[in-house]
Formats: C-alpha cells, structure tokens, sequence
C-alpha cells in the first residue's frame, strides 16, 4: 500500500516510523506503590516518591517488568538480560524530578519483528527497541486565565516506547501497525490500548526522498492520541515536506505538533533551544538484570497470538485470510466467535459474526461486551437454520430481535410461528395459488423466458412470509413449471 | 575538554541553576579543574572492563504489583507554592 506522491519535480516517496507509548497494564506505578487505575480525583493516586520528595527512592515493580518482557517476546524481539535506567533531565511542570527515569542505552528490549497486512498483503516491519520508562503527570491549560492546572496522578506510570524502524511507506501501513501492536498487547494483556485514555500514544516521524535516494530530513510530531490523527498528520505532514522540497526549501529538522481541529501540523514554538536531556544511569537504581530461565517461564506462558490464531483459522476451519483477519484483531471478538463456532459449522458462523453482528454493533454504535448477544442465544439462532427449522431470511429477523431484546433464538421462532414451512403439501397449495393468479407469466415462462422462474419464487416465499424453505419451493415449482 | 563561559552559561541554563555574569568566568575554572580530574581517570586502561554499578553485590531490589500508597493530596500538595482545589497551579505553559 505504497501511497506515493506525484510532484511537480517527480514522485515522492514517504518515510515513516512510530514510536509509540504504550501504559503497562498493572495494579501500581513503575518505581511506587500508587494506584494506576483512570479517572481518580487530582493527586489522589501520588506516593511521596511521584511528588519526588527529597529522600524518596524508587523500587521497580517486577510485574511490570514481567509484561514489558512478554510485549518483546510477542514481537519475537531479543530480551535483554541485563538493562540500565537513565535519567532524562528537562524540567517541566509535570515532572515533579526535574528528569524522567528511562532507558537509554541499554533497554530492555531490543530488535524484533511485526507483520501487517495491508491491501498489498503482508509486510514486515522492523522494531528498534522497547523501553521502560515514567510517565509524567498531566497539565490542564483550559481551567484558569493564567495558570495551569497540574494533576500528578499519572506520574510514575509505567510507560512502554517502542519504537519502530522506519519501515512504514504510507498513513494505512502506519494505521495497521498501531492496530497490530494493540492488538497484540491486548492479548498479551500487557497494554489494554485504550487510546482515549491515553493508554497508547504515539510521536510519528515523517520524511519524504524521491524513490531510491536517500532518507530525507525528518520531522516528529508529538502526542498523536488517535490512529485517524496519526492518518491525517502523515498526509498533511509529507505534502507540506513535497512542497517545501519542490519549491528549493530544505526541511527543518524539528518537533511538531498536530491540531486536530484544522488537520494540520505546526512547529513548537517552545523548541528555540535543542533539547538536550544529559542522559547518565541513574544513581538511584541498580541495573536490572534477570535469568535466561526468568524468561523462558514467561515465553511458555505466553498466550496464542492473533498472527498463529489467524493462521489457524484458515487452516483448520477454511476460512478466508480476510475474514480471518478480521476474527482475531481483537482477542474479545476471537474468543467469542471459537466459542460460538465450536461444533458448528465455522463458515456459516464466521459469517454470522462478521456480517450481521458487526454490522448491527456498528449501526448501533456499542461493543460486543455491551450487546444482548451471546455466543448462546447467536449459537442457538444458527442450528435452526443447520437443522432447517428456519430459513436464512428468517433468521436475520429473529438476530434483529435478539439483537434489540435479547431472549433465544428458540422462543422468539415459537412464539411468532416462524418455523420453516417444508412440508410438501403446504408448499405446494402456495404455488398453486402464486401460479393461478399469474397465468400470464406462466405461459411467458413455458414460452422460454427462464428468467421469470425467479419472479416465481419471489411470489412463492411473499405469500408464506418468508417462511417457506426456499430448496423445497425451487424443486416443486420446477415440477409444476415443466408439467 | 575544557568549558568555556558560553558553554556553561548554557549547561546553567539547562540545569535552571543561575549563575551571575561575574561569576561565569570563576565557575568555568572550578568545573575545568573538575574535568581535568576526570580526564586522569580516563588514561586507566579500562578495555574490557564491565561498569561497575554497586560495591555492594546486591541486586536490584524488586516489589509486587501491589497498592500500598498513595491517597493523600493535602501531603503531596503541602510545599506547593500554589494550588488550586487539589491541583498545583503553576504559571501557564502552554504549546
């Protein structure tokens, strides 16, 4: 999915790489006891050590090392046995320590692999690094003419980067690998990704070079919170970068912001003076070090990922690569469809799933934890049309029903009489009566126009209410046709 | 390597440490005797040498992902030299 752009001196490729931030899933901060959980009141969730108190030591939640380990090994990266924390000094409102813990040197990932799928198949894209490091707490700039408002309660937070090659060639391969590593760390249950939240954020770099040439300059854009901001960003940022180029400028090697309110992206002011974050081990913490044996009872434990699922559901139950694809994105929607589809048919039940749940979930505008639909009632709903007590057509009514009321499949089809008519003599009054009042078109029909046998049928299931098996009618009208 | 008055006019500004104009020149020589002392260290052949991060062989210490602070703003919030309800308030800083 080579999005390339057409210039007036040429055509431009672009050149991306992520580097996202990922909030490790756990109870309690990085190097305190302080509560992670969202929403809380201001500074309610603030140990001494996120106020950085003179005195106050930081102790590494091994938890969150645990899942930063399991996030390497989902991505098949090396794990580094040994890592240092640094301090990343830069003042800030927010950042009580005057420096932010992290990892610089020495992380504690190192290089691994993500494969994407995009409309030109799969593709792989490199991971540089993942890191453990702080988060630090939130301003609020809208509160008060002229102070900003500053709540602790994220400082301290454990924070992944993971910081992507720049491997990505367009705004959909960078949007499907936000969504891979989400979906990947969501069922590593390491990130629960929610980026509303502020779970996954994500600082994009975007250069452009004409194909084969070198890598141009390159500008980073903070703070994305959304993949269709990282999508309008990297649009609107390579074409500023085309024109720039094509007009004899050069590019600024600087940080930007994106506004989402005018889709465009603009330099921070703020940046007059590089940054420069004096990087050394902080003295406070030893280097992290665990066994290859530590590692190793994580990787047994490690859960079956989306990539090995969707493999799995291609080769064990026939399904498409696409709709495979869209089965396992989420580990929520994976679980419910094997057990919606254990001992049935998975084909017929893929199809239930995507077509018709999903598409009333998204009519409706709620998740799949939120509907009246389950495995059961959706599960129950799918025999009857199997074992022929309803037919396809009728069967979307009752999912409507379901879906709105909830309630099984089974009442709902006997308490409407919806059941399927098969019974050959009943069929056969309603084509006699669809037949006689259509004389006209019957003898069309005799006299070769084939199409109308359609019409027929159409008649046929409108006068049973749909509840007519449709294989029965075809095969009776064709009698009564030809006789 | 040797500071200059510019260059630690800038790692004070970097530091938020002020150091008046008459005092650059004075604070310069202190840190280039510093340096200079640093500088000796680095003619100890090290090559091979893994850092030293502790004396004392102890490993990192490790806690549970367990709640145990925390819920007390009026602590946190005690040396603030503003606030507003339970936030710090600081001077503006906006992007």
């Amino acid at each position: 999915m080579k999005a390339l752009i057409e210039g007036q001196t040429g055509t431009w490729e672009i050149v991306i790489g992520l580097e996202v931030h990922a909030q490790v899933s756990s109870e309690s901060k990085l190097f305190s006891g302080a509560s992670t959980a969202f929403g809380a009141k201001p500074n309610t969730q603030v140990s001494l050590i996120d106020a950085a108190m003179p005195g106050m030591l930081p102790v590494i939640n091994q938890h969150c090392v645990r899942q930063a380990i399991k996030t390497g090994l989902g991505i098949n990266a090396t794990v580094n046995l040994k890592s240092v924390f640094d301090r990343k000094n830069y003042f800030y409102p927010d950042l009580p320590q005057g420096y932010q813990i992290s990892q610089y040197k020495h992380p504690i990932i190192g290089e691994g692999t993500l494969t994407i799928v995009s409309e030109e198949g799969e593709k792989e894209i490199g991971i540089e690094r993942i890191h453990l490091e702080q988060d630090a707490g939130k301003s609020m700039h809208d509160q008060h003419p002229s102070k900003s408002f500053i709540d602790l309660n994220r400082s301290g937070v454990a924070l992944m980067e993971i910081v992507s090659k720049p491997d990505m060639r367009s705004a959909g391969e960078a949007a499907a690998y936000i969504r891979k590593l989400r979906s990947i760390m969501r069922y590593l249950g390491t990130c629960d990704g929610n980026m509303q939240e502020g779970s996954l954020r994500c600082d994009v770099n975007v250069s452009v070079r004409k194909i084969g040439e070198e890598l141009g300059t390159r500008c980073e854009i903070k703070n994305v919170n959304s993949i269709r901001f990282v999508q309008q960003a990297i649009d609107y940022e390579s074409r500023r970068q085309v024109e720039l180029l094509e007009t004899g400028d050069s590019i600024d090697q600087e940080t930007r912001l994106f506004d989402a309110s005018t889709g465009q992206t603009r330099s921070m002011r703020s940046k007059e003076e590089a940054h420069d974050y004096r990087y050394f081990p902080d003295p406070d913490l030893l280097p992290l070090e665990f066994s290859q044996n530590y590692v190793d009872e994580i990787k047994a434990e490690l859960p079956e990922l989306p990539d090995h699922k969707r493999d799995r559901f291609i080769a064990e139950f026939g399904l498409s690569a696409e709709d495979a694809d869209t089965l396992v994105e989420e580990k929520a929607t994976a679980e419910f469809y094997e057990e919606l589809s254990n001992g049935r048919d998975k084909k017929l039940a893929a199809n239930w799933v995507i077509t018709e749940l999903f598409g009333a979930l998204n009519k409706s505008g709620i998740g799949l934890r939120e509907s009246k639909v389950d495995a059961h009632n959706l599960g129950s709903l799918i025999d009857l049309i199997s074992d022929g007590t309803i037919s396809g057509r009728i069967a979307k009514d009752v999912f409507g029903e379901i879906f709105e009321s909830g309630g099984s499949a089974n009442s709902i089809v006997e308490r409407k009489g919806l059941r399927q008519i098969s019974d050959s003599g009943q069929l056969t009054d309603l084509i006699d009566a669809v037949l006689s009042e259509n004389q006209d078109k019957v003898t069309e029909f005799r006299e070769g126009k084939d199409k109308l046998f359609g019409f027929f049928v159409g008649q046929v299931m409108k006068r049973s209410q749909g509840q007519a098996n449709p294989k029965l009618v075809n095969e009776l009208l064709k009698e009564k046709l030809a006789g | 390597m040797s500071l200059d008055k510019t260059m630690v006019q800038r790692v004070s500004q970097l530091a938020r440490i002020e150091i008046e104009e008459t005092q650059l020149e004075t604070t310069a020589r202190e840190l280039n005797n510093i340096l200079e002392w640093i500088e000796q260290l680095n003619e100890v052949d090290t090559e091979g040498v893994e850092p030293m991060a502790s004396v004392t062989g102890h490993e990192l210490p490790k806690r549970d992902d367990d709640v145990t602070d925390g819920g007390y703003p009026d602590k946190v919030l005690k040396n603030a030299p503003d606030r507003e309800s339970d936030f710090f308030a600081v001077p503006k800083v906006v992007e």
